[in-house]
């Protein structure tokens, strides 16, 4: 196998997320997409409690010769992936830096904290204006309303990884995508799934 | 996914360390894995389920980790390969049986795979299984990353067959739940034949009795096992060594650790003044080898997690060779150049060499940092809590309510599941658990607090337990609180399943680790027949259980059972089905005037409930609720409705 072409080596994406969201799938998913075209890939996820409403965060490297640190050092992200907003606040909070990029899913899920009124959840503008200022590049999806059309809100973690395709910063595309997800699901899902993965490559195709 | 038969030989796929320590086993023709499970280690047992076979793989759930090591080394004393697989704590529990299996020996290759957390990721400990190693004198190995983890499991196979002994291999979260690229190797063919040999002499290790006295005799064999261990641990390729030939600073590593150290020594850009040994076989340390390295440079740095374990054995060596390798100046534990507890990262690690070191770390921009600043205050906390639908949410809500009834101050004693969360985040049960210790440790404490009624104390005592937990540990402790007549109400949260880890078997679920239906034990029927007044109820029926909770705390003393049954929201045959579709009727929610003081949202918390500000009204988010139609009960003013929904 041809050794991939990556912008930086290697390359630390962060997908972050409440447990439910399909952060742990995301993450495989795209991982295996970057295996098949010859990257070597380190995905760093912690399980267990975080399942219960916690946050979630995966820590992918990737990199044409070797194995990484399953942590990405701080202020290390080349690119995070948010499938829920805060959780994108969060994480730039310790791995931002001025040239990461940033996809985010605007549907909030809001912490017990928040329901129970002890602490607030921020309005959606200052979101969008904190993640643009501390980003190269920002993108924001609906991908939970857009999954929720689909029939199904967990295909919003597809949309963003369609979004990351959409990006062009790896070397995925949507043929890599649909093999990775034909070994891993029954056929009746693939349809919807790849569906998924073209509206959010679509979204952000030439808008980030 | 199953392992084995997509995945052919010379193949790089993506594995979960866990999953390649189970390739490693089924490489090495492992025939019988037992387990009990525990993050971060349940993906091995569950993995090598998938490729179990009758006549080639024998693969189960045991209800504890000292019954799944006694299982595996059945296997092994009959000739098979095997191994057993547990979390650093169920190590504690296998002890007993470790320390006489050490003396006695093994004889198809037999080994321990223990997955710790350091860090306390999914535990209620970061105690570490290493030491376990050193105490009961067998060879330990430790992966640093997911091909070697393959690669060692299979090896480790063949160590325990050339030593007779069995052989540990400790693995970390951030190796077993991390993943990475692994190429494959080959499978062995099926089969195997079991038969245990034991007509021979008591001194005869291939035919004998297997048992590990006499004591002086065999404790001076095991020690030849260690030995024999070592001298192949100085010339094993798990050891290796990069950088300089006279590094500046010689950092000891192991484990993810040595990942760790990699990448800080890389943000350092020090490759030219780093060494890096990083050892695979960890107890004892070859060393021949280490002292080699120790020869080369005065400054030496040991990055381990959690305790010092590899630091005490350097330093011993160090002191042993002093005439030969000359004085250093140590940095790691001791000295506090890292830290006692919690897990390390690269930043932590790239601190401390850049501090030896003198390299100043490289900082953001000063204008990035500024706008850092804009997000003070806007990120709220995620505190964990029951899934939506949770039974748990429930049982604690009647338990709260009984409790509060009562008014003597009742408390309850927590114990090991998702229902421990009442324990770490008190609001997720109602501040009504108090104490959370080791599994089936709920009961146990519970026995011994409702023996003080003599001296005074005058608390309803209620332990809970889940179902797995039961079987696991719970029943000696049970017994001890029947036998003692000890005041105590027993809840069992039985949610047909090991709900934390994953949904693994137990012995009250009528299948197995293999998918085979097998019989189950009634927890309900065991309490029984050990002389317990037993009575069931549905947590839902909040009422219902909240009364008869009241009544059990009225009546007369001794232990009584309380079965609290309600599959988890997450379980197969409810996950994604919603049973009702709920509503708040806004004409009813009376908002803040209620004088509830928002019970529904700021009580109760279920994350399937919202509080709208704008409105001054609950609502329901419908993406999140499982529908299970608790609520309902809850709103004093009926304002949550409730309806059966459609079967799709
Ligand atoms: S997994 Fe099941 S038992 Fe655990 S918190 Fe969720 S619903 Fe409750
Ligand atoms: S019905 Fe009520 S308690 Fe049950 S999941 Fe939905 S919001 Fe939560």
């Amino acid at each position: 196998m041809k050794s991939p072409l990556l912008t930086k080596d290697p390359y630390n994406i962060i997908i972050t997320g409440v447990g439910g969201q399909g952060n742990v799938m995301a993450s495989r998913v795209l991982a295996n997409m970057l295996v098949r075209r010859g990257c070597k890939v380190t995905i760093g996820e912690t399980f267990g409690m975080s399942q219960r409403g916690g946050s979630v965060m995966s820590h992918l490297r990737v990199s044409a010769t070797t194995v990484w640190s399953p942590q990405i050092p701080k202020r290390g992200a080349d690119l995070i992936v948010a499938i829920e907003p805060v959780e994108a606040l969060r994480v730039l909070a310790d791995y931002g830096n001025p040239a990461v990029k940033v996809l985010v899913n605007m549907r909030p899920i809001y912490p017990v904290g928040v329901i129970t009124g002890e602490s607030d959840y921020p309005e959606p503008e200052k979101i969008r204006r904190a993640v643009t200022a501390l980003s190269a590049a920002a993108c924001f999806l609906d991908a939970t309303e857009e999954a929720i059309n689909l029939g199904n809100p967990i295909l919003g973690n597809i949309i963003m990884i369609g979004a990351v395709e959409g990006l062009g910063v790896l070397p995925v595309n949507r043929e890599v995508f649909e093999t990775v997800i034909r070994e891993g699901m029954p056929a009746s899902r693939i349809e919807a799934n790849l569906r998924a993965f073209d509206i959010g490559a679509a979204a952000v195709a030439g808008n980030c | 996914m199953s392992i084995d038969n997509e995945h052919k030989e010379g193949a790089e796929v993506l594995f979960m360390g866990n999953e390649a320590i189970a390739r490693g086993a089924l490489e090495a023709g492992v025939r019988v894995a037992a387990g009990y499970p525990g993050t971060p280690s349940s993906e091995i047992i569950e993995t090598l389920s998938r490729s179990a076979k009758e006549g080639s793989l024998y693969v189960e759930w045991s209800t504890n980790e000292k019954v799944a090591m006694e299982v595996a080394a059945a296997a092994s004393f009959a000739g098979l390969r095997s191994m057993c697989v547990m979390k650093q704590n169920g190590v504690n529990v296998a002890s007993d049986f470790l320390l006489h299996l050490t003396g006695s020996g093994t004889r198809g290759g037999m080994i321990l795979v223990t997955c710790d957390d350091p860090g306390a990721l999914s535990s209620v400990n970061e105690g570490e299984s290493r030491h376990f190693a050193r105490l009961m004198e067998i060879p330990l190995l430790e992966p640093a990353d997911f091909q070697e983890a393959k690669e060692m499991t299979r090896w480790a196979f063949t160590l325990s067959e050339e030593i007779r002994n069995i052989v540990m291999v400790r693995s970390v979260t951030r190796m077993s739940h991390a993943s990475g690229n692994v190429v494959l190797g080959p499978l062995p063919p099926a089969g195997g034949t079991a038969e245990f040999l034991c007509d021979g002499p008591i001194s005869d290790p291939e035919q004998g009795p297997i048992i590990s006295a006499p004591v002086a005799e065999k404790h001076r064999l095991q020690q030849d096992k260690v030995r024999k261990a070592v001298s192949l641990f100085e010339k094993s390729l798990f050891n290796t060594y990069t950088g300089p030939k006279k590094p500046e600073l010689l950092v000891i590593t192991s484990s993810a650790c040595r990942l760790y150290t990699r990448e800080a020594v890389s943000m350092l850009a020090a490759e030219d003044r780093v060494g890096i040994l990083k050892l695979g076989t960890t107890w004892p340390i070859p060393p021949a080898l280490v002292k080699r390295y120790l020869t080369a440079t005065e400054k030496i740095l040991i990055v381990e997690e959690v305790l010092p374990f590899l630091e005490d054995q350097v330093k011993i060596l160090a002191a042993e060779q002093v005439r030969e390798t000359g004085i250093k100046t140590f940095f790691g534990k001791n000295d506090g150049t890292l830290p006692t507890t919690g897990e390390l990262n690269p930043d932590l690690v790239a601190e401390a060499i850049g501090r030896i070191l003198g390299i100043e770390p490289k900082t953001i921009p000063a204008a990035y940092g500024e706008k850092l600043r804009m997000l003070a205050g806007l990120i709220p906390r995620r505190e964990q809590t029951f899934c939506p639908g949770c039974p748990h949410r429930a049982s604690y809500w009647a338990i709260r309510e009984a409790l509060q009834r009562d008014g003597r101050g009742g408390f309850v004693c927590g114990d090991i599941g998702c229902y421990a969360m009442a324990c770490l985040f008190p609001a997720a049960g109602f501040y009504t658990c108090k104490t959370l210790h080791a599994m089936g440790s709920g009961i146990g404490l519970a026995s011994g607090f409702g023996k003080l009624g003599s001296f005074g104390l005058e608390q309803p005592v209620i332990a809970v337990c889940g179902d797995s937990t039961f079987y696991h540990a719970a029943i000696p402790a049970l017994i001890n609180a029947i036998h003692q007549d000890a005041n105590v109400i027993f809840i069992a949260l039985d949610n047909s399943g090991t709900a934390m880890t994953g949904f693994q078997s137990h012995p009250g679920i009528d299948i197995n680790a293999m998918g085979n239906a097998s019989p189950m034990v009634d927890i309900a029927a065991l309490c029984k027949a050990m002389g317990a007044p037993v009575v069931v109820e549905d947590p839902f029926a909040l009422k219902e259980t909240r009364e008869t909770l009241n009544s059990l705390m009225e009546g007369g003393g001794g232990l009584k059972v309380l079965i609290l049954k309600q599959s988890c929201a997450l379980s197969p045959e409810k996950k994604g089905k919603k049973r009702y579709l709920m509503q708040v009727d806004e004409l009813l929610c009376k908002g803040d005037a209620c004088g509830c003081n928002r019970l529904c949202t700021r009580i109760f918390r279920c994350p399937g409930l919202l509080w709208d500000r704008n409105k001054g009204k609950a609502q329901i988010d419908e993406v999140i609720c499982a529908g299970c139609g608790v609520c309902a009960g809850i709103c004093p003013a009926e304002a949550i409705r409730c309806e059966e929904a459609p079967v799709s």
